[in-house]
């Protein structure tokens, strides 16, 4: 066993199921297979990047070249709910910059941030095409409308 | 439940007639949005009815039908009760059994649901404004379908104009017939459609592809979304017709991955039709293959550009190239491909359906059909609506829309998006199609339309696209990325107040540049925001830059907050929820704002009971 084996995280097998059933396998497949590693661990870590790239073929530099480019792709772990709030243009002449600052304020991070505690991550989105409830932020796979920025608190409070 | 598999097109038929006897059955149906409206409350209310409806003992007669979007968002949940068509707003768990003892007892509309046109209330969709003047063609069956069951659609005949072009035409009738229509993009530029097909099929090789662009990403636009939610098999058929035409076997719709409902109500229509034979091999027994794959965008907005979508689909950095070739020579892996929009291909089996002059009765000389607009901003019935191509800007955003909400004064609708502009008042009763709107600098794009008024900044509209650009630049050439940024840094400086008279100048003269010299439509629209502001709002470029103030009211530190004496009551709800201390005074006396400490939350203004706090122009701040 060499040295680089025995370092590998303990959690390679959902990696490894995810690349078996995604046979077979090419460059085309890039975009897909971070989008399920990511869905499984919650971010990409590294480790499990790197080895899912020596057992496919896929150039490392390839692969972290999509991975940065993309807004969806994260290299760093994130918080258990994501806050996302809406800086589309509905939003915006609805008063979004004044939700975000509230956002911003209740949880002490600046977008793209994550809490210390792991709870939030928080990200501001282009639109959520859901114009007609301007201003929009979304927790998690919940949307709330028409918010206001004395509202945020109790929004949050709702997540653990 | 076990759905059969249609060999040829007699099977379709018999599938329909199922169908629709199924329908039949019921004698009113309960039509509640479960798209857009999931956000304020619908999948309880879906609950609700269904568990009470039960309990009724009404099960058996009176179906609930979980539909894509009706259209008036701003009343959401929406639900349409069939047949009397009657259209509640604002439906909540609480009306159910209101609407059980009156609607489906005594066939009577819940008047407290229904609009109100002055004391009366407007109870039925045929009468209520917003669908007056709106013509559902492409949204025809949206609202009216369940898009998670194929039997709905097909009971409105869905898939049969794939079954007519696949029998009875070959493909080149079916390019002469979208060409015909005059049928031009939805997606932005308005390349005519046909004309695409036909170029792709001509293009040689053997392997072609087509892919439908679901990467709806210009902020305030959301008619692909409701489309892809609400009606999925209108696009399927679209895409079998277009494939056929083109001569392609493999499709992709590649969405945005915000949009959760639409990802899930593609995947389950393209089971469905798979499972009853309209996608895969030999479909309807015609010889003709084609299947489609649904990719999931992973967040760029580049990536609707085609030839950025491609290099996504194909595993690279989102990133476009020069053209020529086009994709319809070279597209994904180098293979002919034709890119079409959601809205596009969705109008594709009403053409086929009518015939192209039928299609054609609609719409302007050189823009045929309806266009689907997102309607939001500040205007009063926010949502999806569509009109003929020619419509007025009036007609959408007054007659429709209800006009501007809380007495605000209509200022500009921005059309277009990031690519787009503003336009203004003047332009009202323009017809509104891709000619007349590019004339006047900005571009029906993909059709999200903004209102603006009077507390809208335009400069602050500017920077706030050009922001945008400038974010979603993929930084390839160096035109957009780095002339975005020094656009930005000078409308940063403007909105600050720190702008110079030499600005305007500069501005313009970097957007030409940046339009001759981008290498994809992102860079070259991307300075339109910026020239049609200062094309038709000069004043308030110059107010920023010359008086140090905001007209609008909105750029931070260029107005001030101030509390007027004589409404206050000094109950301090403001001072007390001042998150940065700036207002300070006695309880029972009037409160004092501290414009150094302002931090232009706006917060005061929101809990003040009485309005007490205004927005004024700075003191000092102004050579008044």
């Amino acid at each position: 066993m060499t040295a680089a084996e025995k370092t590998l995280p303990a959690n390679l097998s959902p990696a490894l199921r995810i690349v078996e059933g995604m046979q077979p396998i090419t460059e085309s497949s890039i975009i897909p297979l971070l989008q399920r590693l990511q869905d499984s661990y919650g971010y990409l870590p590294r480790d499990i990047v790197l080895e899912v790239c020596e057992r496919t073929g896929l150039p490392a530099s390839r692969v972290f070249g999509v991975a940065t480019f993309y807004a969806q792709f994260h290299l760093a772990p994130r918080g258990r709910h994501v806050v996302r709030c809406c800086r589309g243009t509905a939003c915006h002449v609805r008063g979004g910059h004044a939700i975000a600052q509230s956002v911003r304020r209740e949880l002490g991070v600046e977008e793209g941030g994550t809490t210390e505690d792991l709870r939030f991550t928080f990200e501001t989105v282009a639109c959520l095409g859901t114009c007609f409830l301007a201003p929009v932020i979304m927790v998690d796979d919940d949307y709330y409308g028409n918010v206001r920025p004395a509202k945020i608190g109790g929004i949050l409070a709702m997540y653990e | 439940m076990i759905r059969p598999e249609l060999k040829q097109p007699a099977d379709l038929e018999r599938f329909r007639e199922e169908a629709r006897a199924a329908e039949r059955r019921y004698r009113a149906r309960i039509l509640v949005c479960m798209t857009g409206c999931r956000s304020l409350g619908a999948v309880e209310l879906g609950k609700a009815l269904r568990e009470r409806v039960a309990a009724a003992g009404l099960g058996d007669e009176v179906s609930i039908v979980d539909v894509g979007c009706h259209g008036p968002c701003s009343l959401a949940p929406v639900v349409v009760i069939e047949p009397q068509d009657f259209l509640y707003g604002g439906v909540k768990p609480d009306d159910v059994d209101e609407i059980i003892e009156l609607t489906l007892r005594q066939g009577r509309p819940v008047d407290r649901l229904c609009q109100q046109a002055g004391d009366k209330p407007v109870t039925t969709v045929g009468e209520a404004s917003f669908y007056r003047s709106q013509q559902r063609q492409v949204l025809a069956n949206c609202g009216r379908v369940d898009p998670t069951r194929i039997e709905d659609a097909v009971a409105r005949d869905a898939y049969a104009a794939a079954a007519k072009a696949l029998t009875t035409m070959d493909p080149e009738e079916v390019i002469a017939e979208v060409r015909g229509s005059g049928l031009r993009g939805r997606g932005g530029a308005g390349f005519p459609t046909g004309v695409k097909w036909d170029l792709c099929r001509k293009a040689p090789g053997d392997v072609k592809y087509l892919i439908c662009n679901a990467d709806e990403g210009d902020p305030g636009a959301f008619m692909d979304r409701a489309l892809l939610e609400g009606v999925p098999h209108q696009v399927i058929e679209g895409m079998i017709i277009a494939a056929y035409a083109i001569g392609a076997t493999h499709g992709f719709i590649y969405v945005r991955a915000e949009y959760p409902i639409a990802v899930e109500h593609v995947s389950t229509a393209l089971a469905q039709a798979r499972e009853c034979g309209l996608l895969g091999e030999n479909i309807l027994g015609t010889g003709f293959s084609f299947d489609i794959e649904l990719r999931m965008g992973a967040g760029a907005f580049v990536c609707g550009e085609e030839s950025a979508l491609i290099a996504s689909l194909e595993g690279h950095r989102g990133m476009p190239r020069a053209r020529p070739p086009f994709p319809v020579q070279k597209g994904y892996l180098g293979k002919p491909t034709t890119i079409n929009n959601v809205e596009t291909l969705a109008n594709v089996p009403l053409i086929l359906a009518r015939g192209k002059d039928a299609y054609a009765v609609i719409g302007t000389k050189g823009s045929k059909g309806t266009k689907i607009f997102a309607l939001a901003g500040k205007v009063q019935n926010t949502g999806l609506v569509e009109v003929p191509m020619g419509a007025s800007l009036r007609e959408v955003v007054f007659g429709i829309g209800g006009g501007v909400p809380d007495g605000g004064e209509f200022k500009a609708a921005q059309m277009g998006g990031p690519s787009g502009g503003c336009v203004p008042a003047q332009f009202l009763d323009l017809p509104i199609d891709y000619d007349s709107v590019k004339e006047i600098g900005a571009i029906m794009g993909s059709g999200g339309l903004i209102v603006m008024d009077d507390q809208t900044c335009m400069v602050d509209i500017a920077r706030y696209f050009l922001e945008f650009a400038q974010n979603e630049s993929c930084g390839k050439c160096v035109p957009c990325r780095v002339g975005t940024r020094h656009m930005l840094d000078i409308l940063r400086r403007i909105c600050r107040g720190k702008g110079e008279e030499r600005d305007l100048e500069l501005l313009q003269e970097l957007a030409e540049e940046i339009k001759m010299g981008a290498l994809c439509g992102l860079g070259q629209t991307a300075p339109n925001p910026v020239l049609t502001t200062i094309r038709y709002f000069r004043e308030e470029y110059e107010s920023h830059i010359r008086e140090g103030y905001c007209p609008a009211h909105s750029c931070a530190g260029l107005f001030d907050y101030s509390i007027l004496d004589d409404k206050c009551t000094g109950c301090g709800a403001c001072r007390r929820g001042c998150p940065a201390d700036a207002i300070v005074g006695e309880r029972r006396k009037p409160q004092r704002v501290l414009p150094d400490k302002c931090v232009y939350c706006g917060n005061c203004i929101e809990v003040c009971p009485v309005s007490a706090v205004v927005k004024v122009r700075p003191a000092g701040g102004s050579d008044e």
